[in-house]
């Protein structure tokens, strides 16, 4: 990096520092924003929010966890994120481990039919009708299972499983180890960098996922955090339709019925909590998705 | 390779390990290939609830009527090729972003604004929506910003304006995922060896030269391989950002591909119709990502899938 420092090379910097700058700020802001409004006042945060808290008050939280479904929709959201990434994690990675003996039969029709799901689906309307058929609809599983098996996980796992020195199996193997005693004490220890990398991408699908409870379930007590704000945001916008046709009288009443909650403020608050678990999880991941991004490059 | 230890068991099939994924491979079969079968209802007309064999054979006519139907396809299908259109367009971008970031002496500051630029790819649709809404709608901070500043004097609704609608979306696709895709490339700048950029450097190469000459040769496979894929995937626009983002008043610009299956199967109840022109755009797909796969073999000697 010998670099003369020449003039246009310090115009160039500077331009360059301050581009950076303006995207990261374009990327910080929303997030910002929705902070500070649900944190500040909600009566004085009715007056506009920009920059800075408005008072400071916890008021929507409190509020907002008391508001009817939402406490069991963040239980429900929990559960799946837990659940479906223990099942799936651990699914994906035996399969790994397993694809990676030589000494399966038919190892390669079977991985061949795993791998063409990564390209061919049914489609909408024929996964609707199956999951249907299944009696999985209002169920509490429609979110686990059919996501159980990823072949995109599995082709990272067993990559990942190939270039581990093969000797580390062969005492096990010599004391008569089975492969799921060798897959738990061997090599899922031996694997943790892409277990770690599968499993938060696992957990972060499933937080963020709201269609299968949209498509699948219509049981208000098994609805998602996500679902529910995507529910809030729609009939808010019935609302804003309200006020943009001149009857501002309807928000009013609400904001005076339920005192200080606003709508607004409530939409906020839930995206905030929604956004704070991966906020939490995000410089775990940090350490992990380059190397998951490049094992992916080298697929097959 | 390293394998070599284990050499002597390889010609011995182990049954086991045929009973252990079997019961794995159960899930594969019934998420993933039993759907398959329901593509037969594209050649039927079929009612919800009932039995095929009940149903009405009706051949290739939901295939025909696809082909035929000028109104609403064609509008979809042209929303589609411009969304696209779009993200082949900003394709480049990372490529940019990733230059820019590796210019940035102060690895901090690289490091802080690569973090920050990457968190929104972790977020859903769900949550980009509701920020979206609440920077942009009439009462949003944006509106508010500018009507005090007096650069406006009427609030406007950005979300509600369907002439805004491909451009909008496509800064909400940059916003998205500018920082997530730039880090494939930083990885592959990464792997530039150092020695060239001083040898350049002795030559008197200024940094503008390195990176024309150095920076950018040494990411442009990375930069086709992706380009490839991106080809294969090319009406796979996605289907949650336009189903999120639609309103009565976007829906005729907004409307992709992907979002009129949904719109036909699920709400107006054409099951049929709806599976016959999801298995003609999964066909398409098909083709186009093995096209791309045997263009990867040729231009460098190596398949992609």
């Amino acid at each position: 990096m010998v670099g003369k420092i020449t003039a246009s090379r310090v115009v160039f910097n500077v331009i360059n520092y301050i581009v950076l700058g303006i995207l990261a700020i374009a990327c910080l802001y929303p997030f910002w924003y929705i902070f500070i409004y649900s944190l500040s006042d909600p009566v004085q945060a009715r007056s506009g929010v920009t920059f800075w808290f408005k008072g400071f008050s916890l008021s929507n939280f409190e509020k907002v966890i008391q508001l009817n479904g939402i406490g069991m929709s963040l239980f429900i959201s929990v559960a799946r994120t837990v659940i479906g990434t223990v099942a799936s994690v651990f699914a994906c990675s035996f399969m790994g481990y397993l694809f990676s003996k030589n000494q399966m039969p038919c190892r390669k029709f079977l991985y061949r039919m795993l791998v063409i799901t990564m390209y061919v689906s049914g489609g909408l309307i024929p996964t609707y009708l199956t999951i249907s058929a299944y009696h999985l609809t209002n169920t509490f599983w429609v979110y686990i299972l059919p996501g159980v098996v990823s072949a995109y996980n599995i082709i990272l796992v067993k990559t990942f499983v190939e270039q581990l020195p093969g000797s580390l199996e062969e005492s096990a193997i010599l004391d008569g180890a089975g492969f799921f005693t060798i897959y738990s004490r061997i090599i899922l220890p031996l694997s943790k960098p892409i277990v770690a990398t599968i499993a938060t991408f696992t957990a972060v699908g499933q937080w963020n996922s709201y269609m299968d409870n949209y498509l699948y379930v219509n049981e208000s007590s098994l609805n998602t955090l996500q679902y529910l704000l995507y529910k809030f945001l729609n009939s808010t916008q019935e609302l804003t339709k309200l006020l943009q046709q001149g009857d501002t009288s309807a928000i009013h009443q609400m904001g005076t019925a339920s005192q200080t909650l606003t709508p607004i403020g409530v939409r906020m608050t839930i995206t905030v909590i929604t956004v704070i678990p991966i906020f939490l999880v995000y410089p775990f991941m940090q350490k992990y998705f380059a190397k998951g991004i490049m094992l992916g490059a080298v697929k097959g | 390779m390293q394998r070599a230890a284990s050499h002597k068991h390889k010609e011995k099939k182990d049954y086991r390990l045929l009973l252990w994924v079997l019961p794995f491979m159960v899930f594969v079969l019934l998420f993933n290939y039993v759907p398959l079968f329901g593509w037969s209802i594209a050649f039927f007309q079929y009612q919800p609830g009932s039995m095929l064999s009940a149903d009405t054979f009706v051949g290739l006519k939901y295939f025909q009527q696809f082909f035929t139907d000028t109104i609403d396809m064609w509008r979809v299908i042209k929303n589609t090729l411009i969304f696209a259109c779009l993200n082949l367009l900003i394709t480049p971008l990372p490529v940019v972003f990733a230059i820019m970031l590796n210019e940035v002496r102060h690895r901090s500051y690289a490091k802080f604004v690569q973090s920050i630029t990457t968190f929104p790819n972790f977020i859903s649709w769900v949550i980009v929506y509701s920020l979206a809404f609440s920077l942009f709608s009439t009462d949003g901070v944006i509106n508010t910003i500018l009507m005090n500043l007096g650069i406006i004097d009427r609030a406007t609704n950005v979300l509600s304006d369907a002439d805004a609608v491909y451009w909008f979306q496509m800064c909400l696709n940059i916003w998205k995922s500018l920082g997530w895709n730039s880090i494939v490339y930083l990885a592959a700048i990464s792997g530039i060896s150092q020695e060239l950029y001083e040898a350049a450097a002795v030559d008197g190469a200024g940094r503008f030269r390195q990176i024309l000459h150095i920076t950018v040769p040494g990411i442009a496979e990375t930069f086709v391989v992706l380009l490839l894929l991106s080809i294969g995937n090319f009406f796979s626009v996605g289907f949650d950002q336009y189903f999120i983002f639609q309103n009565p008043v976007t829906l005729k610009n907004l409307e992709v591909l992907d979002l009129y299956v949904y719109r036909l199967g699920l709400v107006n109840q054409s099951y049929s119709y709806s599976t016959a022109i999801g298995m003609v755009k999964s066909v398409i797909s098909l083709v186009m990502i093995f096209g791309a796969n045997q263009l990867a073999k040729k231009i460098r000697g190596s398949a992609i899938i």
